[in-house]
């Protein structure tokens, strides 16, 4: 029986359906299923990777954990150091705030995540004042204090986001979400906008500040060789679903399921020696308005049997070199651990 | 190959560049664009020239405008009266310059009101979405789809020729375009994130949608009121000539111009409608351009 | 020294500059490489580099406030030698030549097609500008165009509209209408950074398909590693406007010689390298166009420069295929 791990934030069965419209009346004739039943602990002080490609709902899901897109049904628990366990949904815009002052976000375009009306100390006092800080003398200086955290001058809060560069502007997006002193933060593709060695820069500054404030990270990104450099653990999506989920390292050592094993083929490796054995899926991801039927991997998984069309493969656990590792597919051949 | 003449600017600005003699200056480039556009500039120069001289009215003319003079009726311009006088003695400038302050007044207040009105509900309608929405829409539809000629008979034949009913009118008919263009600028920007961040921290709807977005719409609707300004100001003095708009005791640029329905007068005494007219279409050509101007330099995608 | 027959593009000291804002930002100042026929020439660079530009240039698809300042462009078509550079920008020759001789394929497979005509239309109109065919022979290579690909059912997507199109098919139904007249060059700018990575797998497979067999000699900007890694023959790294390294894939990748080659190579997590590999960032950020350090434009940021780099370096050959331009670059070849 493994330690029972601090847990920050427990994700139960969390669906994310957006209805399609169509006809004069506006019925609803479908849904984006854009989750579909998600199930993830997220343990305080780790980095966990949210991985997939586009339309895996990865980016909905973060933000459904904000409530900034509501989550059609399941449960969202916070357990914060203070109190017991609470239920996100339901809460009303009051009873929410003092946990949006533990939750907080980075967003991914750095041109659209300031606003360009506004100097930086103007947009970053406005949750300061907001969670009490009456005075501008003091948020000015707890406004300089962030920049400088983030690797900018103090003087730079009078000026305006079109003066800064990409990279700066993120750093800076970095510094509003850290303003109110959260507990996890939700990094949405936070570098996956920036020049490559900017990018390094950042991931840096991410950590140090980790470490500096006792952070957790909720990591969404594309991107399986960033993931690999800086996460403890890694969830990997597709199409709504977990489909897989373990430590870092055991990813790329031993990857379970299919869909995996062809992500990370497919990755290009800026190593002329590493040349890996391409999987090329066919065809295109699939919409999340008509999801196939059983296993949402099937039609492109070179591995599909008749089982995967019609069964959904829940998501079991498994036990590979001591370590917990979840994997969604009916064809592991691996004992599941108890 | 001969040089263009483009090639000629280029070779100019890359010596002075090489030299060292370029810096970029930090202006506001709403401004710099502004004042780039020749024609916009000629607007403001124009509006302001006029604007000026309705205000100061009373310096600039020594005459009362409605003090009847029944010895100098009908006399071409001279000296003693730059635009003549009309059929009851009374200084033709001097009308101008004083119905200028009501036309002005009527447009620009018009479309300040309406500008008011149609972003305080479309600001909130295109952020929250919901029924507020949809019924802001509905009832905006309505008063849009009213020819403003109809309402303005519709209301004078109940309350009489006003002022105030000219002004009721305008921003009746005109805060749903206002309302429009907000909701549709909101719709957009309510997707950017530093929308979401908003959000995420829990700040109230009301802060969200008229301290952080609203300084992001007024572009358009800057170039809005403008041109709304001049729609108004012809549209007062098409119904003032008609007899339908503001009471003839008040001088406004249209009712001085109504006096051109009688073909006699229109035949022999053109100082008392043709150079009224031409205040007008200069007056709202002006505006126009400044409207243009407006909407060339915030326009992002217009190359410097 | 290179045989004629081998080039299909030669690009020798090319300067452009741009003139917006009424200031000179000289986006690409002095840059000379060569395209092989069937070979790949991978150009990489972040963003402001100018790479884009060089395609654009080629292309002579620049914005009306910029020019060709100096330097050659010699398109080798047969046995002429024609210089692209010297023509009208939207002149007769320029336009024959964009699309049937050199194509270009772009970034956004979203916005490159035209939502109001059919696929089948789109690619068939650059077939009926630059050949000879008949309405119904157009539409029959258009279908095997489509299915050479990859597209599946090509006979019923060719009348459909680009919305109905995932990304990665609308990316092959550009290539598809960029290989239509069967280009010598092909410029592809970063065409399959907005693609998911599965679907990139499949594009490097069909750019690979296309080298084979036709022959197309293809120029490729991209700002990731791991794509030249993939799919160059040749490489040239471009840094504010000048190429800093080129070489074969092997010399540029195992033996990076420039500083900011080094550097870029280093400041990348590389997938396989696990947790503990030593990344490192470039300090400092590229500088403003229009404030440039004199002399070698990477100087602020690199480890190795002295006050000689206030002279801009010439280029200095490594070996005969790697060339590079940097004073330091003997130590750190050591290194």
């Amino acid at each position: 029986m493994s330690k029972e791990k601090d847990i920050v934030l427990k994700l139960k069965d969390v669906q994310v359906y957006f209805p399609v419209q169509a006809g004069i009346f506006k019925r609803t004739v479908a849904h984006v299923k854009a989750v579909d039943g998600v199930n993830l602990n997220i343990y305080r002080g780790e980095v966990l990777g949210l991985a997939g490609e586009s339309g895996c709902g990865k980016t909905t899901l973060g933000k459904a954990i904000l409530r900034l897109v509501e989550p059609t049904a399941g449960e969202i628990i916070y357990n914060s150091t203070e109190k017991e366990e609470t239920e996100l949904r339901g809460l009303s815009k009051k009873a929410m705030d003092p946990f949006r002052k533990k939750l907080q976000i980075i967003f991914q375009d750095p041109h659209s995540s300031l606003n360009p009306a506004f100097t930086i100390f103007g947009s970053l006092e406005e949750p300061l004042k907001k969670y009490g800080v009456k005075k501008r003398s003091k948020r000015r200086e707890i406004i300089g204090d962030l920049l400088e955290a983030v690797n900018m001058r103090r003087e730079y809060m009078d000026r305006y986001p079109h003066e800064f560069s990409g990279g700066q502007r993120q750093r800076i997006g970095i510094a509003r979400a850290l303003c109110i002193e959260p507990e996890v933060i939700i990094c949405d593709e936070a570098v996956s906008a920036l020049d490559v060695s900017i990018q390094a820069q950042v991931l840096q500054l991410l950590m140090k500040l980790k470490k500096e404030k006792n952070l957790t990270y909720l990591f969404i990104t594309h991107d399986l060789s960033v993931t690999e450099y800086i996460c403890d653990r890694i969830a990997v999506m597709y199409l709504g679903r977990l489909v897989e989920l373990c430590k870092s390292e055991e990813l790329y050592a031993n990857t379970l399921h299919p869909y995996t094993e062809a992500l990370l083929s497919a990755i290009p490796v800026a190593d002329l020696d590493k040349k890996t054995k391409r999987i090329i899926l066919e065809g295109d991801v699939p919409s999340p308005v008509n999801p196939p039927s059983g296993c949402p991997f099937h039609p492109r998984c070179p591995k599909a049997k008749d089982i995967c069309k019609s069964k959904v493969p829940p998501l079991k656990r498994y036990s590979i070199n001591g370590n917990d590792h979840y994997a969604s597919c009916h064809l592991i051949d691996l004992p599941e651990a108890v | 190959m001969k040089k263009s003449s483009l090639d000629k600017k280029f070779d100019k600005i890359r010596f002075l560049e090489e030299n060292n003699k370029l810096v970029s200056k930090d202006q506001n480039r709403l401004i710099s664009k502004f004042l780039h556009n020749k024609l916009a500039v000629l607007g403001l120069i124009i509006f302001s020239i006029i604007l000026l001289a309705t205000i100061f009215a009373p310096l600039i003319s020594p005459y009362d405008p409605i003090r009847i003079d029944l010895r100098s009726m009908r006399q071409p311009p001279s000296l003693l009266h730059w635009f003549g006088t009309d059929s009851t003695g009374r200084d033709v400038f001097s009308r101008v310059l004083y119905g200028g302050r009501v036309s002005i007044f009527v447009g620009l207040g018009s479309a300040l009101m309406s500008a008011l009105i149609g972003l305080a509900i479309g600001c909130y309608a295109g952020y929250r979405g919901g029924w507020v929405d949809v019924i802001a829409l509905r009832i905006s539809e309505v008063f849009m789809s009213f020819p403003q000629i109809i309402l303005v008979l519709l209301l004078v034949s109940i309350t009489g020729q006003s002022l105030t009913n000219l002004f009721v009118i305008f921003i009746l008919t005109g805060w749903g375009g206002m309302y429009r263009l907000s909701r549709a600028r909101m719709l957009s920007l309510r997707e950017e994130e530093y929308v979401q961040a908003l959000q995420s921290f829990g700040i109230s709807t009301f802060s969200i949608c008229y301290k952080h977005m609203l300084p992001n719409a007024l572009g358009p609707i800057m170039v809005m009121i403008t041109l709304s300004t001049a729609m108004f100001i012809l549209t007062e003095a098409g119904l003032s000539f008609l007899g339908l708009g503001v009471p003839l005791n008040i001088p406004t640029w249209g009712n001085i111009l109504n006096v051109a329905q009688d073909i006699v007068i229109l035949q022999n005494y053109w100082w008392m409608w043709a150079p009224v007219g031409l205040t007008i279409s200069v007056f709202v050509l002006s505006v126009n351009f400044i409207g243009d101007g407006l909407r060339d330099s915030t326009d992002p995608s217009q190359q410097g | 020294m290179s045989i004629q027959k081998d080039i299909a593009l030669s690009v020798k000291n090319l300067k452009t500059y741009f003139y917006t804002n009424n200031r000179c930002n000289k986006a690409v100042n002095g840059v000379s490489f060569e395209i092989k026929k069937g070979k790949t020439l991978c150009i990489v660079g972040e963003s402001g580099c100018g790479k884009s530009v060089t395609a654009a240039t080629i292309m002579q698809l620049l914005p009306t406030l910029s020019r060709i300042e100096e330097g050659e462009i010699i398109f080798y078509k047969g046995d002429e030698k024609i210089n692209i550079e010297k023509l009208p920008r939207n002149g007769k020759e320029m336009r024959n030549i964009r699309g049937s001789d050199i194509a270009m394929i772009f970034q956004d497979p979203m916005t490159a097609l035209n939502p109001v005509y059919t696929v089948g239309f789109q690619i068939g109109e650059n077939l009926k500008y630059h050949t000879d065919l008949n309405k119904k022979e157009i539409r029959e290579k258009t279908i095997s165009l489509l299915r050479d690909m990859g597209i599946p059912l090509p006979e019923k997507r060719v009348d459909e509209y680009p919305h109905s199109y995932s990304g990665g098919m609308r990316q092959r139904a550009m290539i598809a209408m960029a290989m239509a007249c069967n280009p010598k060059i092909l410029i592809a700018d970063e065409p399959t950074t907005a693609l998911d990575v599965t679907i990139q797998a499949q594009i490097f497979e069909l750019m690979a398909k296309l080298k084979k067999d036709y022959d197309t000699a293809i120029m490729l900007i991209t700002h990731d590693m791991g794509v030249v890694a993939e799919l160059a023959d040749n490489v040239a790294v471009m840094y504010m406007g000048n190429i800093v390294e080129s070489g074969s894939v092997g010399d540029v990748l195992r033996r990076p010689t420039h500083p900011y080659t080094k550097a870029l190579l280093d400041s990348v997590p590389v997938l396989g390298r696990g947790k503990d590999q030593n990344i490192q960032p470039i300090k400092g950020s590229t500088p403003d166009p229009y404030d440039r350090p004199i002399g070698c434009q990477f100087a602020p940021r690199c480890n190795w420069a002295d006050h000689s780099c206030e002279l801009m370096p010439e280029i200095s050959n490594v070996t005969s295929t790697h060339e590079v331009r940097c004073h330091k670059y003997k130590e750190i070849f050591q290194y």
